[in-house]
């Protein structure tokens, strides 16, 4: 008995991996004999995980240029007006060593002055003050790749300098481009919720056609003693392929596309005098787009075979 | 093997199919069921594999109470018992093997078993070079005994026919019988829904008789043989 239980649970194992293999490999070679509807429907399932897939690249790649602008943020630390300029130099040299400073530049008030007698046309009314209002001004150029949390810390501690009256950085853009490309995100997001069930509905669809294709057949299996889980099994192969097809196809359709634009946005790039390349899908995003399309595919023919298999009883 | 107790049958509709039909089928016997169309032959046969379920009554298939038997346990109670339809009811994309070889990859036999065990019921019904063949290909006789091939390659204890011999000559008739005969002489318990009162009486077995869904007559015709 203990010698003869290992060898009919690897004999149930064994004829549930055939099952299963039967099951699959037999939706597949359906799919195949019948292949342009099949084409057809996993075309419709590329498409509509392309097109977010597609979005979301893009954004990836307009994120990375932008990173690269992020580093242009620049803060204005005006000081109060009695610090000396000895006290302001020391004050200058003393942010360039501090982790997250490109460059420190000092605009004396003198020079703020005269630039602003140069671009206000006030020149002659300035003249009449007795001492130059100004104050002496640090503009500090903040290392590239931040995040804009830490370039708004960065702001805030050098704000809270005794030496400094008040800091301005030149924020609002980044803050304003961060928001927008969440909000875009976001968008994406709904708009891929919505395609996804499309690709379940359209899965759904087709094994529902499918299955009255095959009622006989199924009649027939329940007749003589097919489970439920043997009749569901081909269908939700079939799923499961179109899912997959449809993945894959959707990854051809994103890498096809990221090949036409590549060039223009190279030669866009070097206008701009920047090193950008346009990126495509990773390993890990054509893995994880295969996964929807299969997880999708399978989903919409669970949906189908549970509704319309029930249905179908021999009398 | 069979027990009918106090079995009624009312459809939708009001119409009754089976009205208090008692009856014993022992193991082994072969029984012919007649009657005029309508009887209620049918819904008789159909009772078995839990094709319908009773309105009354009870019935108890190899010690198994039906009315106490899950929808998750049908197919396997359909498993033990080997069907055969007037129309076959096989798979027409399929060849012959295939079609025979259905219950066993239902049942999870394995696939070095299938091949063995297909051929040897389609030797018993002579169509063993008939395996490649799709089922359009052949005659309606042909097409009974592929039917009957898959009733029988899982070597159930018993079988079910429903008008088996219905589209067929009397020639093709009497030899589908025999082949029925075959199965019943090595232990199987047969039950033949059939309207050929003539060859009934010819082969000899029990006959049971309905008559608007009520058994009016249950005799032993004839010589049995065996």
């Amino acid at each position: 008995m203990a010698r003869q239980q290992p060898g009919r649970l690897r004999q149930a194992f064994e004829v549930y991996l055939s099952n299963h293999g039967r099951a699959a490999l037999g939706a597949l070679g359906r799919l195949v004999r019948d292949w342009t509807p099949s084409l057809m429907t996993a075309g419709v399932i590329g498409i509509a995980l392309a097109l977010p897939a597609a979005f979301l690249v893009l954004l990836d790649n307009l994120q990375s240029v932008t990173g690269e602008w992020g580093g242009d943020a620049r803060a204005s630390l005006f000081l109060h007006k009695d610090v000396k300029p000895e006290a302001y130099r020391e004050l200058a040299q003393q942010l360039r060593g501090e982790d997250g400073v490109a460059a420190v530049s000092i605009i004396p008030p003198e020079e703020a002055m005269a630039e602003f007698q140069r671009m206000s046309g006030f020149s002659d009314a300035l003249e009449l003050l007795d001492e130059n209002p100004l104050p002496p001004v640090l503009v500090v150029e903040i290392a590239s790749g931040r995040a804009p949390a830490q370039i708004e810390a960065l702001a805030d501690r050098l704000g809270g300098l005794p030496q400094v009256a008040r800091a301005r950085l030149d924020r609002a853009w980044v803050k304003r481009l961060h928001a927008m490309m969440a909000l875009i995100k976001r968008g994406i997001w709904v708009i891929a919720g919505l395609l996804a069930l499309t690709v379940a509905m359209v899965v759904g669809n087709t094994i529902r056609l499918d299955i009255e294709n095959r009622r006989e057949e199924i009649v027939i299996t329940k007749l003589i003693g097919g489970t439920d889980g043997f009749i569901r099994r081909p269908f939700l192969y079939a799923g499961l392929w179109y899912g997959l097809s449809g993945g894959l196809l959707a990854c051809i359709l994103v890498e096809a596309g990221r090949w036409l634009l590549v060039d223009p946005s190279r030669q866009l790039a070097t206008l701009y005098g920047s090193g950008f390349r346009l990126h495509g899908l990773g390993l890990d995003d054509i893995m994880l787009l295969l996964a929807c399309g299969a997880a999708l595919g399978w989903a919409g023919s669970w949906l189908a075979v549970g509704r319309h298999l029930a249905a179908i009883e021999p009398r | 093997m069979i027990h009918f107790d106090g079995v009624t049958k009312r459809y939708p509709g009001g119409h009754e199919g089976l009205r208090g039909v008692t009856l014993k089928v022992e193991q082994g016997e072969m029984v012919f069921v007649t009657g005029h169309s309508g009887a209620g032959k049918s819904t008789l046969l159909k009772l078995i594999p839990l094709l319908e379920r009773p309105t009354r009554g009870q019935v108890v298939v190899a010690g198994i109470n039906l009315g106490r038997l899950g929808k998750r346990r049908i197919p396997h109670l359909r498993r033990r018992i080997g069907m055969i339809f007037q129309d076959h009811r096989l798979l027409h994309d399929r060849s012959v093997y295939d079609n025979v070889a259905l219950p066993l990859v239902i049942s999870g036999v394995h696939h070095r078993e299938v091949g063995r065990r297909v051929r040897a019921a389609l030797d018993k019904v002579n169509l063993l070079d008939k395996e490649r063949a799709f089922p359009v290909t052949l005659s309606g006789g042909e097409q009974q005994r592929v039917g009957i091939a898959r009733a029988v390659v899982t070597r159930p204890p018993l079988l079910l026919a429903d008008e088996p011999t219905g589209n067929l000559d009397p020639g093709l008739s009497e030899e589908i019988m025999h082949i029925f005969e075959d199965f019943n002489r090595v232990g199987v318990t047969t039950v033949i829904a059939s309207h050929d009162l003539a060859l009934i009486d010819q082969l000899g077995h029990r006959h049971i008789t309905l008559s608007d869904g009520a058994l009016v007559g249950d005799a032993i015709r004839g010589a049995r043989d065996g």
